[in-house]
């Protein structure tokens, strides 16, 4: 062949956000036991049914195993080298936006996320989580006015405990799954959002998670509740600094819509993903369920997952409330070494309730990328329906494609569709494209985009520009 | 006497690390339509590959010349840009872009190296509804994937429909006729035509005479075990479809050496 760029040749690609901020910290000593349980509850200066709730939470997670059954490898965790508590540190919570450490702000804005009042994302408001804690909340205030609730987990816990207790934990328990409980247990910051009835969020809300030491496991909890005919559109990113050593981040996001509320939770996942050889990156273990509790509610997960070494995670919906719809937009693209098995589950249990699940795995380099979903319908949950799209991209002839659908169908009046492909863009495709004119890098971004449009039309339009720009940076080099 | 557009000087070229082209010859000028001709294996579809930069067809010996300059060190989509097209035997499938965004995208890219304002939406939309007459080619079929579940017919019309929007200067196209029926191969010989004209030169490489009776080229040669063993004008295909290759074959008709040899 002439001299250009073959697609085996470009294997190179910049993580942006991977350097760290030099900030005082203070932070727990590495392991997990009562003691530092206690020591985190103590820390935020929780009431006492919060300690409680983690001292159930940890003693029931003693029990449980890690789970085996998905399709990712990895060396064991020693869950007692992780520090679990690291907090910028700082005389005390700042009170307002100016009060907020300048490197953090800067920290932010290098992110692309201005938090300083002058410079604030127009139309969105953002919490700002850097390692265990949240550093500051925009539009706190703005947001107030229409009775709307939107502040770091800790600050929820201190000024809104009746809401906390009422709905923490009743969709993703303590004792969901090993990372769930663990979660439960140690999970130091997060963002809380309330709805009240019948208020249409103005804004955009977002969360923005910055895991910055290093052997820190981060471990945020999401609580979102709209109330009866209220509608909230949330979105959050993440990203981590380069190390070469593994970090876990193990979330936990519920969800509450009551009658005719509507969530719509958007993720840009882009945590370090390791380098090219799989050496460092994030292990991203993440429980996410919204539950459709009344009736006409909707619930809708868009997720575009780029980053970390090792996805696992599930974002679900329940389907009580009759009418009520779920809907699930993923795009997960795994390069290099990576490694993602990530899906939905959608549960039907109200009548006539109607889910979507559209995903979309990209797979390149060595990667391996699984889609698993179960689509339950339950016997008293009559006139449901499901329609299920599951395309696979395979970049190159190295990476690998799985899919693990599951669907249980109780009852006769529902009806259920399921589709798939696998289709594989290799030398072949990308000849063709350079014959008429294209660059192999421009061949490879316009496919991506096109194979992923049904998912990024999902996303608010700022953020699937950025989504469209992130996984052309990841792509960069994988090809081939 | 324009100057060439395609110089190639005793093209020696391999496939796969096996030798077939073995000196070949061949000067086309701008508005000339030449046809290549030639058995299975002759080396045709090399020919159309080294031509296009394809990875594994590799030039080991002689010159290929593109508007005076050396083709052989450009990559292939400089030589597409530089008005180089070629439509495949086997065109490609390419699942999650449409062809309509497939169109845009190459046809931006190459109006932009050449120096051209990129077409927006609409001003594509008008161009797309113009040159998609010339095929008989409705909507639907440019807003499905790149090839992806056409029909053979289908599959060569799109891309002598793409020869149609990417204007090139030098169109070659391999066996554009093969697995054609008799209509879908006049559509497709009626496309070639019109884009026919004094600033393009074209390539037509094919098995059999059928595709010269609705393609009336300017020249006809006759490939045969990687050389040029006969050249004439269009009656040379005709006699070709009369007696088929084996006269060409002789010791004296230039051929190779392995069939000299007893």
């Amino acid at each position: 062949m002439a001299e250009g760029n073959g697609i085996r040749d470009l294997a190179r690609y910049e993580y942006k956000y991977g350097f760290t901020t030099e900030i005082e910290a203070e932070a727990a000593p590495p392991g997990l036991n009562e003691d530092i349980i206690r020591l985190i509850s103590a820390k935020k200066n929780e009431p006492s049914f919060m300690l409680e709730w983690r001292l159930k939470a940890y003693r029931h997670w003693l029990t449980m195993k890690e789970p085996q059954w998905a399709n990712v490898h990895y060396l064991p965790i020693d869950y007692q080298a992780i520090v679990y508590y690291s907090a910028p540190k700082t005389e005390r919570r700042p009170k307002s936006l100016a009060e907020v450490d300048p490197l953090l702000l800067a920290t932010y804005g290098k992110l692309g996320i201005p938090l300083s009042e002058q410079e604030v994302l127009a139309g969105v408001a953002v919490d700002a989580v850097f390692d265990s804690v949240s550093v500051a909340t925009t539009y706190k205030e703005h947001l107030a006015k229409l009775g709307i609730i939107f502040c770091a987990f800790s600050e929820a816990v201190q000024n809104h405990p009746e809401l906390v207790q009422k709905y923490l934990g009743t969709v993703v328990p303590d004792s969901d799954n090993f990372f769930a409980a663990l979660n439960s247990a140690v999970f130091s910051d997060g963002s809380f959002c309330y709805i009240p009835k019948g208020v249409r969020c103005p804004m955009e809300l977002s969360t923005y998670f910055r895991i910055n030491a290093p052997f820190i496991g981060q471990f945020e909890r999401t609580l979102i509740i709209a109330e009866e005919g209220s509608y909230v559109s949330y979105l959050e990113g993440c990203t981590a600094p380069m190390r070469a050593e593994h970090q876990l981040h193990a979330a936990v996001v519920e969800l509450i819509a009551l009658d005719r509320a509507q969530i719509k939770y958007a993720t840009v996942q882009n945590w370090y993903p390791g380098d090219s050889e799989g050496q460092g990156g994030i292990y991203n273990f993440v429980t996410k369920r919204g539950i459709c509790a009344g009736v006409d509610s909707r619930i809708s997960w868009t997720q575009v997952e780029v980053g970390s070494a090792i996805t696992w995670k599930y974002p679900s919906v329940v389907l009580r409330g009759d009418n009520s719809i779920g809907e699930f937009y993923s795009v997960a693209l795994t390069a290099h070494r990576q490694q993602a098995d990530t899906g939905t589950k959608m549960i039907h249990l109200g009548r006539n309730t109607k889910s979507t699940i559209v995903s979309k795995g990209i797979s390149a380099g060595y990667a391996q990328n699984t889609y698993r979903g179960l689509v339950k319908i339950l016997k008293k949950a009559t006139g449901c329906r499901n329609y299920t799209q599951c395309h696979s991209l395979l970049l190159g002839d190295r990476c690998g494609a799985h899919t693990f659908p599951s669907i249980e169908v109780q009852n006769a009046s529902s009806r259920v569709e399921h589709e798939a492909s696998t289709t594989k863009i290799g030398e072949d495709q990308i000849f063709y494209c350079r014959q008429r004119g294209l660059s192999a890098e421009d061949a490879v971004s316009l496919i991506v985009n096109g194979f992923c449009h049904e998912v990024f039309r999902e996303l608010p339009m700022e953020f699937a520009v950025e989504a469209q720009k992130l996984l052309n940076v990841r792509l960069e080099g994988t090809v081939g | 006497m324009p100057d060439p557009i395609l110089e190639i000087r005793e093209l020696h070229a391999s496939a796969a690390g096996k030798e077939i082209l073995r000196g070949m010859n061949l000067t086309i000028r701008a508005g000339e339509v030449h046809a290549i001709m030639g058995p299975n294996a002759s080396g045709k579809s090399t020919l159309a590959y080294v031509l296009a930069g394809r990875e594994g067809y590799e030039a080991t010996a002689g010159t290929i010349r593109y508007e005076g300059k050396n083709l052989l060190i450009m990559p292939p989509e400089a030589r597409a840009r530089e008005g180089l097209f070629l439509a495949f035997q086997y065109p490609i499938e390419i699942p999650g872009m449409t062809t309509m965004q497939f169109l845009k995208a190459a046809l931006n890219t190459i109006r932009k190296h050449r120096g051209l304002e990129e077409l927006d939406a609409i001003d594509f939309l008008a161009l797309v509804k113009e040159r998609a007459q010339l095929l008989d080619v409705d909507a639907d079929f440019l807003n499905r994937p790149v090839n992806a579940g056409f029909s053979g017919g289908e599959k060569k019309r799109n891309e002598i429909l793409q020869m149609a929007f990417l204007d090139p200067k030098l169109a070659i196209l391999d066996e554009t006729d093969s697995g054609l029926d008799i209509d879908a191969l006049k559509i497709v010989a009626g496309g070639v035509n019109a884009l026919r004209g004094q600033d393009r030169a074209m390539l037509l490489i094919t098995h059999y005479q059928r595709l010269l009776n609705f393609v009336v080229p300017d020249y006809v040669h006759v490939l045969l075990n990687g050389r040029i063993v006969q050249s004439g004008g269009k009656e040379l295909a005709l006699t070709v479809e009369e007696r088929g290759y084996g006269w060409l074959e002789g010791p004296d008709a230039r051929t190779s050496e392995e069939k000299a040899a007893p």
